[in-house]
């Protein structure tokens, strides 16, 4: 009785889960697996000749430009995670731990805010902000405190880094705030208690119950930042290519799907390699917390 | 209540949370400066005064087709996706079944998955099987970077759902279809129009499906961006940028109203935010 009741029950749920779970095979996992099978063909002129080769992933390894192009994105993804990662956890920590909790909503709602307005247009505004007759430059050459415009900030990789730790920052602060809330308060009070000071209960209470905040905000700001298109173009004015901008190009203007392809594919493999390290690293903190 | 050091070090976060609030604003701030600027350069010191820009934008007809792309797509990826989000949430919050994380990780994969691979991958299926690109593949993508957002909203609306009213339901005759009509749906409407208002506006900024399967239809993000490069396109984009952003925080504030209500409704603390 009780087990056919457990095989009603699956079936339900698994009746109530396959419009969803077919929508998401026919749309995402059937081009996926298109894509990875493409990056095993050749490229051949006008059509991909179904012979197949590692010759995509030879390139992709290889070739200097493609070499290029991959290690600014992990530079750029690496900096702009941790510079928003730890811009935001004093953020987070200042709502969790001094706003009053009737309020914590209405701030959350305030960081969230921005983020919701068209990207297209943020990211502009700063190139805006940034530029050469700026905000920033016209603001400070006004009040002498710069003779000439700053350069290091100009249409290149730096403003590049700005204006993504702009857009994912409520990225970062939301993991972050939803860790700290569940620290329980008495450990705190505990730690204090016992002698230590209130750097060290941060040091050695705080921040390690707050990691799998910190280590979920990093994944969720370095995975879109990696496969940025937009910023990229605009700011950089397509003279910085990151690796979407390559991915595109190769599928489209060079018409190299099979190389475009392989690209995707090792884009999502990093992805997943991040993914899983930091995955690890999490389960060894919650570890530690038993 | 608060010892003093405490105290003095929440006024130092404070302070740097101020600012960082600035940082987070500060695009935003400066939109509607350009937008009622007369100046045909987007640069300080500002010029006069002037609703020109405004008037431009309402009368210019890619525009105005672009925003009509851009409703259509919002409007059906968002029911699209809400529908679709509820079969998903209320399996996962009522059913045991075998595979289930597995089948709801796999859902909700385009959650991180970056946008371009998405886009691409779709793509190269669309153009490999012959099909059109127009503003119904648009909203196939839509859809499906949508639907983990309303998921994730869902989920929350379906699993403090108290099982024992829809067995009671159920004790007093009604029929599965019935107590679903009746109780569930009811006490989840607030998360299916707070999902329906998130994919909306997910879907109505999204620029990097739109831009590579729509075809030759424009809609607002990919008319933005085909606008970004001409100078004297950009201040009628500002004033755009302007009215987008005032929809944007209607809708949210909208969107919020309604969680906080059916989390009220059900008995939920008003903390916690749209993710």
């Amino acid at each position: 009785m009780a087990k056919r009741r457990l095989d009603a029950e699956a079936r339900a749920g698994l009746g109530l889960i396959s419009p969803p779970f077919f929508y998401a095979l026919l749309v995402l996992a059937a081009p996926l697996l298109t894509i990875l099978a493409t990056s095993f063909l050749t490229d051949g002129y006008l059509e991909i000749i179904r012979e197949p080769t590692l010759d995509n992933y030879v390139q992709v390894f290889t070739d200097p430009i493609v070499r290029v192009v991959m290690t600014r994105s992990l530079i750029v993804a690496a900096v702009v995670t941790l510079v928003t990662v730890l811009l935001a956890f004093p953020v987070a920590y200042y709502v969790s731990f001094h706003v009053r909790p009737e309020k914590k909503a209405m701030w959350l709602f305030l960081i969230t805010i921005p983020f919701w307005t068209s990207y297209l247009i943020r990211v502009f505004l700063w190139k805006v902000i940034l530029g050469f007759n700026g905000v920033v430059n016209t603001t400070l050459t006004g009040l002498g405190i710069i003779d000439e415009p700053l350069t290091f900030i100009l249409y290149n990789v730096n403003s590049i880094v700005i204006t993504l730790a702009h857009a994912y920052a409520p990225f970062a602060i939301l993991p972050i705030f939803i860790a700290l809330e569940k620290i329980d308060r008495s450990l705190l009070e505990a730690g204090r208690d016992l002698g230590e000071s209130r750097a060290m209960t941060f040091w050695r209470v705080t921040l390690p119950l707050a990691m799998p905040g910190v280590i979920a905000a990093t994944l969720i700001v370095f995975i879109p930042t990696i496969g940025d298109y937009v910023t990229p173009e605009v700011i950089g004015g397509g003279r910085f290519p990151m690796i979407a901008n390559m991915i595109q190009v190769n599928m489209l203007a060079l018409d190299n799907r099979p190389l475009g392809s392989a690209l995707a594919v090792t884009t999502m493999v990093i992805v997943a390699l991040v993914s899983v390290i930091f995955l690890a690293l999490n389960r060894r903190f919650l570890k530690v917390r038993r | 209540m608060k010892p003093p050091a405490m105290r003095s070090q929440g006024r130092g976060l404070q302070l740097y949370t101020l600012f960082y609030l600035l940082f987070l604003y500060a695009p935003i701030i400066l939109l509607p400066l350009f937008a009622f600027n007369s100046g045909t350069v987007i640069a300080f010191p500002l010029q006069g005064f002037t609703t020109e820009w405004f008037a431009q934008m309402w009368g210019n007809a890619t525009l105005r087709r672009a925003l009509m792309n851009s409703l259509t797509i919002a409007v059906s990826a968002s029911i699209l996706a809400t529908c679709l989000g509820i079969f998903a949430a209320r399996a996962s919050t009522r059913f045991e079944f075998p595979g289930r994380g597995g089948i709801m990780g796999f859902i909700l994969l385009p959650m991180v998955l970056p946008e371009i691979i998405v886009a691409m991958s779709l793509l190269v299926v669309l153009l490999g099987t012959g099909v059109q690109l127009s503003i119904l593949t648009v909203i196939v993508g839509h859809t499906l970077i949508c639907m983990p957002y309303a998921i994730a909203v869902l989920s929350t609306a379906f699993s403090s759902l108290d099982r024992s009213l829809e067995e009671a339901a159920y004790d007093l005759g009604e029929t599965k279809w019935g107590a679903f009509r009746l109780v569930t749906l009811p006490l989840v409407m607030p998360g299916i129009i707070s999902s329906l208002l998130i994919s909306f506006t997910i879907s109505l900024d999204e620029f990097i499906i739109a831009f590579f399967l729509a075809g030759n239809e424009p809609t607002l993000p990919t008319y933005i961006f085909s606008q970004l490069r001409f100078p004297r396109a950009i201040p009628v984009i500002m004033a755009l940028g302007t009215v987008l952003v005032i929809l944007s925080i209607v809708l949210l504030a909208l969107g919020e109203y309604f969680r906080r209500r059916g989390n009220a409704r059900i008995g939920g603390s008003p903390t916690g935010g749209l993710m």
